[in-house]
């Protein structure tokens, strides 16, 4: 009993030393904490924004719709009775048909093709029937639906609108992957960073060491004080993360807010959750002790007394 | 407490520092271990201290044989001898207070016991009102003396310092050993290495003699062949 007691006591102290350590030199550790904290925050912020870039794609994942181009010779009348029998479809939800003299009227007011189009002599577009298949509507039956479709002698080509959706979720998982890597590098540099702090740190109290070693102290009490310095520099440097990732979000937030304005609300953006929080704590002090740790492994060692 | 059996050491591939040394200490002995310079004085204490490991033979302290042991049990056998160095190895960077406090500090004890325990060694080598002072405002007179209050705090049952009397004046050192015959009073087993031969006719007690690595003679007599 008494020897628990005075283990724990004995970690406390080394726990509060090694805090008194960091802020004797603030100048150092500010540093430190600071390269840390940023090494953090990085992956941090690029996986926050990847998620919700995730979820917004989630959004869309049950948009479906694609278009029907007439041939060029075909008459608006043509377009209307192709667009009635889609509609009458069971398959389909709505549908919106696009004159190609809307369509030219479109291009027409668009800036950067405007000159061009008012040029022409006739018009070159088709007419358009824009398609919303039903919420829950097969897939196969779907593509049944458009195949069939692109044999009718009115019909040019059937374009689907959800080619870019599955272009976004190949983007984002590569995005994804990426985030993965880099955090896994600047996780590495972080345990690089406090094992060349803590390496410095055992160098300045070389002297402390050895009369330690001398007098009897264990290998256990010599590192300690190294090991619970990795401790509070993840510890803080993980609290810098935050604090970071907090401004970045707080920066963003006006942009964000008109973002979501334009998707109608329906889209809630992903924040810094208890998840986050927990993950960039556990990995600063994995990080931290990690370093002191290959620190202390490679140079305690080599310090003995010489008398 | 303290017993060489035909302990020879060599340093790598040099010459032997000691050559089949044999000699026994009795709990609470004061023993003054003297010889030319290089004769291996510091060698034998590093070698109680498991600084360094004997070549051949055998070193025990108190009944056990240290010269294999494991590595692991060093700092628990260091914790039982107190060490004086002619360099007092004081650190710098703390308080006189503190410096004596290390080895308790290091053996674990509660900081109530250890308050009383390093005043009482200040107040045993006077200097109870320099507690908060550095090392470096200090004499070297009064470094040595810091330096014998952290060697006999922790209480150890085996004392040796290397030349503790190397830069004191001829007063100084016989104060010094006045203190360390207190402590062999007290129980406490002595080896103290000097070649100040003035002062140790001053003092009295039993010696040890080395020269070149073998021991000459113990308490004036040549020791007998083996
Ligand atoms: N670490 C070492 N490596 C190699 N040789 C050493 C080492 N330490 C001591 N020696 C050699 O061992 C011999 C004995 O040295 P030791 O330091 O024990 O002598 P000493 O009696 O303490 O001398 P002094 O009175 O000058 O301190 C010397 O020849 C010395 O050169
Ligand atoms: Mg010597």
């Amino acid at each position: 009993m008494n020897a628990i007691v005075n283990y724990c006591i004995r970690h406390a102290q080394n726990c509060i030393g090694a805090l008194g350590n960091l802020v004797r030199q603030p100048m150092a550790s500010t540093l430190t904490i600071a390269v840390i904290g940023i090494a953090l925050a990085m992956p941090s912020g690029l996986n926050i924004i990847v998620s919700n870039g995730r979820a917004l794609a989630g959004g869309f994942e049950d948009i479906r719709d694609f278009s029907v181009y007439t041939k060029p010779g075909a008459t608006l009348a043509q377009a209307e009775n192709l667009r009635g029998r889609l509609d009458d479809d069971d398959l389909v939800a709505n549908t919106r048909l696009i004159s190609a003299e809307q369509a030219l009227e479109e291009l027409r007011t668009d800036n950067e093709f405007g000159d061009v189009v008012i040029a022409l002599a006739d018009n070159p577009l088709p007419h358009t029937v824009v398609v919303r298949p039903i919420p829950k509507a097969d897939p196969e039956k779907l593509q049944i639906l458009t195949e069939r479709l692109a044999q009718d002698p009115l019909v040019d080509i059937v374009r689907l609108d959800t080619e870019w959706v599955r272009r976004l979720n190949a983007f984002l998982e590569l995005a994804r992957r990426a985030v993965w890597i880099v955090a896994t590098m600047l996780v590495g540099a972080v345990i690089i960073i406090v094992g060349n702090t803590i390496r410095l740190d055992i160098q300045n109290r070389r002297a402390e060491i050895e009369v330690s070693k001398l007098l009897g102290a264990s290998d256990g009490f010599v590192r300690r004080p190294f090991l619970y310095t990795g401790f509070w520099y993840g510890i803080f440097g993980g609290c810098f993360a935050l604090l970071l990732l907090a401004g970045s979000l707080w920066a963003l937030s006006g942009p964000v807010e008109r973002l979501v304005r334009l998707y109608g609300g329906g889209f809630t953006p992903l924040g810094m959750d208890g998840a986050t929080i927990a993950l960039v704590f556990a990995v600063g002090l994995a990080a931290g002790l990690a370093g002191a740790w290959s620190a202390v492994a490679r140079h305690l060692a080599a310090i003995q007394p010489k008398v | 407490m303290i017993r060489f059996e035909n302990v020879t050491k060599r340093y790598g591939k040099g010459r032997e520092a000691l050559r089949d040394v044999s000699f026994e200490i009795d709990t609470g002995e004061l023993i003054f271990l003297t010889g030319h310079s290089g004769a291996g004085k510091s060698t034998l204490l590093k070698l109680i201290a498991l600084i360094e490991r004997p070549t051949r033979g055998q070193v025990l302290v108190g009944g056990r044989n240290i010269g294999r042991l494991a590595a692991r049990h060093i700092p628990a056998h260091r914790r039982q001898i107190g060490m004086v160095f002619q360099d007092h190895k004081l650190l710098e960077d703390r308080s006189v207070f503190e410096n004596i406090a290390l080895p308790m500090i290091i053996a674990g004890y509660r900081q109530r016991e250890m308050r009383g325990r390093v005043r009482a060694a200040l107040d045993y080598v006077g200097l109870l009102d320099r507690e908060k002072q550095t090392p470096a405002m200090l004499s070297t007179g009064e470094q040595q003396r810091v330096g014998i209050a952290r060697a006999i705090v922790a209480r150890p049952k085996v004392l040796i310092a290397d030349e503790p009397t190397g830069n004191l004046d001829p007063d100084l050192s016989l104060d010094v050993m006045n203190l360390f015959r207190r402590f062999s009073e007290v129980g406490v087993t002595m080896l103290i290495a000097t070649h100040d031969l003035g002062l140790l006719d001053r003092v009295g007690g039993r010696r040890i003699v080395l020269d070149d690595g073998a021991v000459a003679a113990t308490d004036g007599q040549t020791q007998p062949a083996t």
